[in-house]
């Protein structure tokens, strides 16, 4: 019979034993208890710092998500309900009703900006409505609840509504709408939505990335096939693991002074005569934060790529060059081929730490408002974190809410990645094997 | 060492007249030593190895036999620290020379290895890859040829005629050993090189690779690394008994026929190791 050790599992009880079944000569004692004892300890210490984790991870997970949904109450700025003389509600009143409403109540400036592209006459019925509501009636954000008050404390939630803002609405509100991934920036809390933060993040990762991989690939390529083993080179590979502790914001002036100062003609786009060299953008622009995230992440991309270069088996180098095959081709055919999965995913972990960076990107200059999409690698951009970080910096309740969505977008993005690195990783083992 | 020496150039010249008088040695060994940093792993190897024949090297663990083995076509150099000192002519070629492309030597003299190695590639691919590297240049339809005829030489064509796409790697360990050989095969080298390629092979996928190993005798040399004594007594035509100095240093304890070494010994070591005293 082989005892099994405790410790191995929840049911493993230390009464489960009986001590000294064994013991052949009398005087012996058995110390096997204690020792059993010991692992169990042990094992209810490693048990609870993956508890403790866990519950922080939930916590985190608990408070976005509780911030994310819940029952906002909106009030108008003007009634709609003033606006009218008769008792009809808005949206039944004729385009030409809506349309003096909309010249009697907005400066003429404003009046000619909104119509500047289209003609009111050509406007629908419901466009007007919504015009009529976002431009005079003015809806606002007066209070925001939690998913948890939302739940429990609803009738509170109605008598408070009624009784401070009897004039507004109250609903419940999905602030990680599909409307808020595709909206542009805004000042107005109501419309206010990440897209521009989600391409300038894209786009930054995008530039990392094809900066990055290529470099640090080759780098690993040269470290691990070519470099021979002789103090310049081991201090060259040690001081790459020590980059890759480097705090961000260090390489975030470092962009500064490289990418921002002494390339600005190349990264603003000014020797290309591209990019608006007019704007405000100077050189804070998607090619600048780009090439930074890069050089934060090559550390990374060599490290993983010289493990996976490593990891190809000596068996797989000798068969190739014994059949007269040169270093190059060994390493072009053999060696890259199966490096490929593991430096993939580890780049994309890379990435995905890059993509969560906010201090190099404050430090380079990110926007933290602007409402249009990056269209090009030298114009102005934010970032998600950027975002998050910028609405959690304000004084209204609101925008919290939508940081903590703008938090779980971030978060899908971040698990959209991994899932890639994870597929990229399965398809070529799967071909390789 | 200086005891023996004379004797096996006897062998080998006794060995000549009874073959076709002019044809050259596959090998000769003159004075070679081989060095990890400093430390000296065989010494002084004078060796010379017959054409179309299995010469079998076999001697106790350490006593430089791969390290010998691998000195045939400059795969030594893989480790970083390794160097040799003397000569290896191969086609009256030395390879140690200061201008010979070890590329080349390995393209001529071809290696088996101890743990079946072959790429993750369609089996078809494997053998391919060989000839495609070294500037074959023929029609689909040839290189489709050279694959079927080097599969059937290895014996490995009627079990995988079916399957050529599949990966190499999905094959028995013995189909494998075949496959690394039928890979070999394809670059038509004149030197095969075997490190131990039954080692990591069952009984039955043993016998088979000797099989094969008889065969290819008609048209290439083979040089094999043995840890078999049964092995090297029942394939080999030749054997080298090396066995090591008290600095770890290997060297050619008694060099002959197989038959010779394995019934008549010269030496007491060689007695003693193949009858299983030592080693």
């Amino acid at each position: 019979m082989s005892a099994k050790p405790a410790g191995q599992g929840p049911g493993a009880k230390r009464s489960k034993y009986r001590a000294g079944l064994l013991t052949t000569s009398p005087g012996e004692t058995s110390n096997l208890p204690a020792r059993h004892r010991v692992g169990t300890i042990w094992m209810v210490i490693f048990q609870a710092s993956t508890i403790i984790g866990i519950i922080a991870l939930m916590t985190l997970l608990f408070k976005v998500i509780n911030d994310s949904f819940g029952y906002a109450i909106i009030s108008y700025k003007t009634e709609p309900a003033t606006l009218v003389e008769s008792a009809t509600p808005i949206e039944e009143l004729t385009q030409n009703d809506l349309i003096a409403i909309l010249q009697v109540n907005l400066t003429s400036g404003r009046y000619q900006t909104i119509f500047k592209e289209i003609a009111a006459e050509d406007l629908s019925q419901e466009e007007l409505v919504d015009l009529v509501i976002t431009e005079v009636a003015k809806p606002q954000v007066a209070a925001t609840f939690t998913l948890l008050e939302s739940i429990f404390e609803k009738e509170e939630i109605y008598q408070y509504a009624i009784d401070n803002f009897p004039g507004g609405f109250l609903t419940f509100r999905n602030w990680v709408s599909l409307d808020f991934v595709t909206s542009p920036q805004s000042s107005n809390p109501l419309v206010a939505g990440v897209r521009n933060a989600i391409l300038g993040s894209l786009f930054t990762i995008f530039i990392a990335m094809i900066f990055s991989l290529p470099l640090g690939v080759m780098s690993a390529i040269y470290l691990e096939e070519y470099a021979r083993d002789n103090w310049i080179n081991r201090v060259i590979r040690t001081n790459i693991n020590n980059l890759a502790g480097v705090p961000s914001i260090i390489y975030g002036i470092l962009g500064l002074a490289v990418f921002v100062r002494v390339l600005e003609p190349v990264n603003s786009g000014a020797m290309f005569g591209i990019g608006d060299s007019s704007s405000t953008a100077n050189v804070r622009t998607i090619l600048s934060a780009g090439l930074t995230l890069g050089l934060l992440v090559l550390p990374l991309v060599i490290i993983n790529a010289q493990e996976a270069i490593r990891s190809v088996p000596r068996s797989l180098r000798e068969a190739s060059l014994g059949l007269g095959g040169t270093k190059w081709q060994t390493v072009w055919y053999h060696v890259l081929p199966n490096a490929i999965p593991g430096t993939l995913t580890g780049s994309i972990l890379a990435m995905s730490r890059a993509i969560g960076e906010t201090a190099p990107l404050v430090v380079i200059g990110a926007s933290t408002f602007i409402t249009y999409d990056p269209n090009s690698p030298f114009s102005k951009f934010t970032t998600l974190p950027i975002q998050i970080y910028q609405w959690t910096a304000r004084p209204q309740d609101v925008w919290r809410n939508l940081a903590a969505a703008a938090i779980i977008v971030l978060l899908i993005l971040l698990l959209a990645m991994n899932a890639i690195a994870i597929y990229l990783r399965n398809r070529y083992t799967r071909r390789l094997a | 060492m200086n005891t023996t020496r004379p004797e096996i150039n006897q062998s080998i010249s006794l060995l000549d007249r009874s073959m076709d008088q002019k044809e050259q040695n596959a090998i000769e060994v003159n004075n070679l030593s081989i060095y990890y940093g400093s430390f000296r792993a065989v010494k002084n190897i004078t060796l010379e190895v017959p054409p179309r024949k299995i010469t079998a090297i076999i001697g106790p663990s350490g006593c430089g036999k791969s390290t010998m083995l691998r000195s045939f076509n400059r795969m030594n150099e893989l480790v970083p620290t390794a160097w040799a000192e003397g000569e290896v002519f191969f086609q009256g070629q030395n390879l140690y020379a200061p201008d010979v492309d070890p590329v080349e030597v390995r393209r001529r003299i071809g290696m088996v290895f101890q743990k079946p190695n072959p790429f993750p590639k369609s089996i078809f691919d494997n053998i391919a890859w060989g000839a495609k590297i070294n500037g074959f240049k023929g029609k689909k339809s040839e290189l489709d040829e050279l694959v079927t005829e080097s599969l059937k030489s290895a014996a490995l064509w009627d079990e995988v005629h079916d399957k050529l796409d599949q990966s190499g790697l999905s094959l028995s360990g013995g189909q494998q050993q075949r496959l690394c050989i039928a890979r070999t095969i394809a670059v038509k080298p004149d030197i095969i090189l075997m490190d131990e390629p039954c080692s990591a092979l069952d009984p039955i996928a043993t016998l088979k690779i000797e099989e094969l190993m008889r065969e290819l005798s008609t048209e290439y040399t083979i040089i094999i690394v043995t840890h078999n004594m049964q092995q090297a007594a029942r394939v080999s035509d030749y054997t080298a008994f090396f066995t090591m100095d008290e600095d770890r240093a290997g060297y050619l304890m008694e060099y002959g026929e197989t038959t010779q070494i394995f019934t008549n010994p010269k030496e007491q070591v060689t007695e003693d190791y193949i009858t299983g005293r030592f080693g």
